[in-house]
C-alpha cells in the first residue's frame, strides 16, 4: 500500500514544475503554488520511504531504482532547505522538472518495491550508499545554483533590461551559495568514499568506483579554482559538467548495480 | 466603531506642515500609549517623513477623533483640518495595506515603509483589534514585494544603478564605492548605494576641493584621477561621470587588478557622454559595464511593467481589507453568539436536572452518551442561526460605506 505513495508525491512534483514553469513568466501567487507542490510531494515521498524500510527486510535502496529514488528525495530535500524562498523560486524551474522525471524512472524501475534488500547490517554498504547519494543530490543543486548564476551573469552581461522583474537572487549570493554547497557535498561524498573503499577487496576496482574518484578530484578542482584562484565563472561552468558526471554515474549504477 | 485613522501624508500636506508633526519612534510610542490611556482604547502613531498617522480603537469613536485631531493640532501648532483624512474600519485597514506595502510612497513600492509600519506597531499601544490590523499589513506588505516586482522598479537612471547594484552584490552592506567624477548625476546614483548600505571607498576628481568636499560629505577619501586605476581592486562599484573627451579607464587598466578581486564582480556604471569606461571592459567575465543607455533601457522596461504591477498588489491591499472585513464583523458578532451558546448550554442542563429522577437508574457510560446526545442537539440547533448571525454582522459592515471624510 505504501507504493501507492508515489503518486501523490510525483502529482505534487509535477505540479510543482509547471507551476515553476508559469512563475517564472508571471511571478505571482503560482510561485505559492509551486512551494507547496513540493512541500507535499516531500512529505509524501517520506512516507513512502519510511513505508519502504519499514517493509523492507533489509536496505531497501541497494538496487539502481530504489538508489534513484532515494536520491530525487535528497535532492528536494536539499533544495527545500532554502529553495521555497520567493528569490530561490527559479532555481524550482531546474530541480523539480529533474526530481519529477527521476521519481517517474524510479517508479517505472521498481523503485517503490520493498523487496528484501541488503541486509541493514552491512553498515559499509547502508553508510556508502547514504553519503555518496547525499553528495550527488547536493551536487545536483549546485550545479542547478550555477546554471542560475552563469545564467544571470550573461543577462547582466548583455544588459538585459528585464533582468530586476526576474526577481532572481544576487549573483554573489548564487556564488557563494554554489561554493558552499559543494564543499558539504564534497565531505559527504568524501565519507561516502571511505566505506567504499573498505569494500574494495571484496568487491574490487571496477569503472564506476574510478568516475567516483574522479568526481571527487573535479569538485576539489572546482573548490580549488574558486576559492583559490578566484575562477568564478570557470569553477560554475565545471560544476554544470560536474552534474554531467553524476547523471553519468546514475547510469553507471543501473548497469553495475549497488549491491 | 473599531478602527479608526486620523492622519496626514504628502498627498495631502506640504512639506512644512508634515515637518510639524512627525515625531521620531520615541515620541510617537509615548504619545500613543497617553491617547490609548486617555480614550480607553489602543492607538499606534505611525510617523514618517511622509506621513503622521494615528490608528485607534476606542470605545468612543467620535471623543477618540476629537482627541486625535487635537493632539495633531497640538503638534502642529496650528489648525490642521484641510490637511486630515479621516478612515474607518476596512478603508482604514485598506489604507495601512498601501502604507505598509509601499503603494502610498512617494516611490511606490519603496522597501523602508514596512520597517517604519513595524516599529510602530511594536511600539504602539496596542490590544486585539490593532494587533490584528498590523499584523495583516505586515503580512500584506511581505506578499506585495514577494508576489509582485513592484519594489524592483526603478524609476531613474540612479535606482537603476542602485537596483543592479543590489542584484550582483545583493546585501550592498561592506561594499565600496568609487565615484570617478563629482559631477551631480554620478554623486546622486552614489548616494542611492550608500543609503542601499555601500560605504564610500574614494572620490577621483579632476578638481580637488570638489572632490574633497563630496568626499567629506559621503565618508570617503579623494585620491587623483590618475591613481584610479591602483585603487579599483578595493571597490565593487565604479560610478563614472567626469566630462573627459578621453576614456578614464581602459581595458588594460580593469586587466590589471583582476586578479587580486578573487573572482568578486566588479560593476561599472558610466553615466557620462562621451562614455568614461571602455565598453571592452564588459567582456571579461567578472566585470559588468551599463553605461547611460543601458540603464535607460532598465527604467524604461520597468516602468512599462508597473502599471501592472501596481494593479496587481492594489488587488492585494484590497483582497487583505476584505479579510480584515469579515474578521472585523465576526469580531462584532462574538458576545452574541457567546451568550446565545451560554444559554442553551444552560436550558440543556436544567432540563437535565429535571429529568434526573427517571435517569437515576442509568449506567455511567448511558449517562456519558446521553450527555453527548444532549450536547450534540444544541449544537446542530444552534449552528444554523450562527452562521446567519456572522453572515448578517458581515453584511452589517459592508453595507453603509465606511469612509466618512477625506
Amino acid at each position: 500500500m505504501a507504493e501507492l505513495l508515489v503518486w501523490p508525491a510525483l502529482l505534487a512534483y509535477g505540479e510543482a514544475a509547471v507551476a515553476y514553469a508559469g512563475n517564472a513568466r508571471h511571478p505571482g501567487s503560482l510561485g505559492r503554488l509551486a512551494t507547496w507542490g513540493v512541500r507535499v510531494g516531500w512529505l509524501a515521498q517520506t512516507a513512502l520511504l519510511a513505508g519502504q524500510a519499514a517493509r523492507g527486510e533489509g536496505f531497501p535502496w541497494g538496487t539502481w531504482a530504489g538508489s534513484l529514488n532515494l536520491f530525487v528525495w535528497l535532492v528536494v530535500g536539499a533544495y527545500l532547505i532554502w529553495g521555497c524562498s520567493p528569490r530561490y523560486r527559479m532555481l524550482g524551474l531546474a530541480v523539480m522538472p529533474l526530481a519529477a522525471a527521476l521519481l517517474g524512472i524510479s517508479y517505472v524501475a521498481g523503485g517503490m518495491n520493498a523487496e528484501p534488500g541488503t541486509s541493514w547490517h552491512d553498515v559499509l554498504l547502508v553508510v556508502h550508499v547514504s553519503f555518496v547519494l547525499s553528495a550527488f543530490a547536493g551536487f545536483t543543486v549546485a550545479a542547478g545554483l550555477a546554471a542560475l548564476e552563469l545564467w544571470q551573469a550573461r543577462l547582466l552581461k548583455h544588459h538585459r533590461a528585464t533582468i530586476l522583474q526576474l526577481r532572481l537572487p544576487s549573483l554573489v549570493a548564487l556564488d557563494r551559495l554554489t561554493v558552499k554547497t559543494i564543499a558539504v557535498s564534497l565531505a559527504a561524498l568524501t565519507l561516502g568514499l571511505v566505506p567504499g573503499f573498505a569494500r574494495l577487496p571484496e568487491h574490487g576496482v571496477d569503472l564506476l568506483i574510478v568516475a567516483t574518484v574522479g568526481m571527487w578530484l573535479l569538485y576539489v578542482g572546482i573548490l580549488a579554482l574558486r576559492v583559490r584562484a578566484g575562477r568564478r565563472v570557470l569553477a560554475a561552468s565545471l560544476s554544470l559538467a560536474g552534474f554531467g558526471l553524476v547523471i553519468v554515474l546514475q547510469l553507471g549504477l543501473l548497469l553495475t548495480h549497488v549491491a | 466603531m473599531n478602527l479608526l485613522l486620523v492622519g496626514t501624508s504628502h498627498r495631502r500636506a506640504p512639506v512644512e506642515v508634515r515637518e510639524r508633526v512627525a515625531l521620531d519612534a520615541d515620541r510617537a510610542a509615548e504619545l500613543g500609549a497617553q491617547l490609548a490611556a486617555e480614550t480607553g482604547g489602543e492607538a499606534v502613531l505611525l510617523s514618517t517623513c511622509n506621513r503622521t498617522e494615528i490608528y485607534l480603537s476606542a470605545p468612543e469613536a467620535a471623543s477618540a477623533d476629537r482627541r486625535a485631531t487635537e493632539l495633531l493640532e497640538e503638534l502642529a501648532g496650528t489648525k490642521l483640518e484641510p490637511y486630515l483624512y479621516r478612515l474607518e474600519d476596512e478603508a482604514a485597514a485598506v489604507h495601512l495595506f498601501r502604507v505598509a506595502a509601499g503603494l502610498d510612497s512617494l516611490v511606490p513600492g519603496e522597501g523602508e515603509i514596512l520597517g517604519q509600519v513595524r516599529t510602530a506597531y511594536e511600539r504602539g499601544t496596542v490590544g486585539p483589534l490593532l494587533d490584528r490590523v498590523f499584523n495583516l499589513a505586515l503580512h500584506t506588505g511581505k506578499k506585495v514585494r514577494t508576489d509582485t516586482s513592484i519594489a524592483e522598479s526603478p524609476g531613474t537612471t540612479s535606482s537603476a544603478a542602485a537596483a543592479l547594484a543590489a542584484q550582483v552584490f545583493g546585501d550592498l552592506d561592506g561594499s565600496r564605492i568609487a565615484i570617478v567624477g563629482a559631477g551631480k548625476i554620478g554623486t546622486r546614483a552614489a548616494r542611492r548605494l550608500i543609503k542601499r548600505g555601500a560605504t564610500l571607498s574614494f572620490v577621483a576628481n579632476r578638481t580637488d576641493a570638489r572632490g574633497r568636499a563630496l568626499a567629506g560629505e559621503l565618508g570617503g577619501e579623494t585620491i587623483p584621477l590618475e591613481r584610479v586605476t591602483d585603487a579599483l581592486a578595493s571597490c565593487d562599484i565604479v560610478v563614472s561621470s567626469t566630462s573627459s573627451p578621453e576614456l578614464v579607464l581602459t581595458k588594460d587598466d580593469v586587466a590589471g587588478v583582476l586578479g587580486a578581486r578573487k573572482g568578486r564582480p566588479l560593476l561599472l556604471i558610466d553615466l557620462a557622454v562621451p562614455r568614461d569606461l571602455d565598453p571592452a571592459i564588459n567582456e571579461f567575465g567578472d566585470c559588468f559595464l551599463y553605461d547611460i543607455d543601458d540603464l535607460q533601457a532598465v527604467v524604461e522596461e520597468t516602468t512599462r511593467g508597473r502599471e501592472a504591477e501596481f494593479a496587481k498588489a492594489e488587488a492585494i491591499a484590497v483582497a487583505e481589507g476584505e479579510k480584515f472585513s469579515a474578521w472585523l464583523s465576526t469580531r462584532d458578532a462574538a458576545p452574541v453568539i457567546a451568550s446565545l451558546r451560554q444559554r442553551a448550554e444552560e436550558i440543556r442542563r436544567s432540563e437535565l436536572a429535571k429529568a434526573s429522577g427517571r435517569l437515576a437508574g442509568l449506567s455511567e457510560g448511558e449517562r456519558s452518551a446521553v450527555e453527548s446526545l444532549t450536547t450534540q442537539i444544541v449544537n446542530k440547533l444552534l449552528h444554523e442561526p450562527i452562521v446567519r448571525l456572522k453572515e448578517a454582522a458581515a453584511e452589517e459592515q459592508r453595507g453603509p460605506e465606511s469612509r466618512v471624510e477625506g
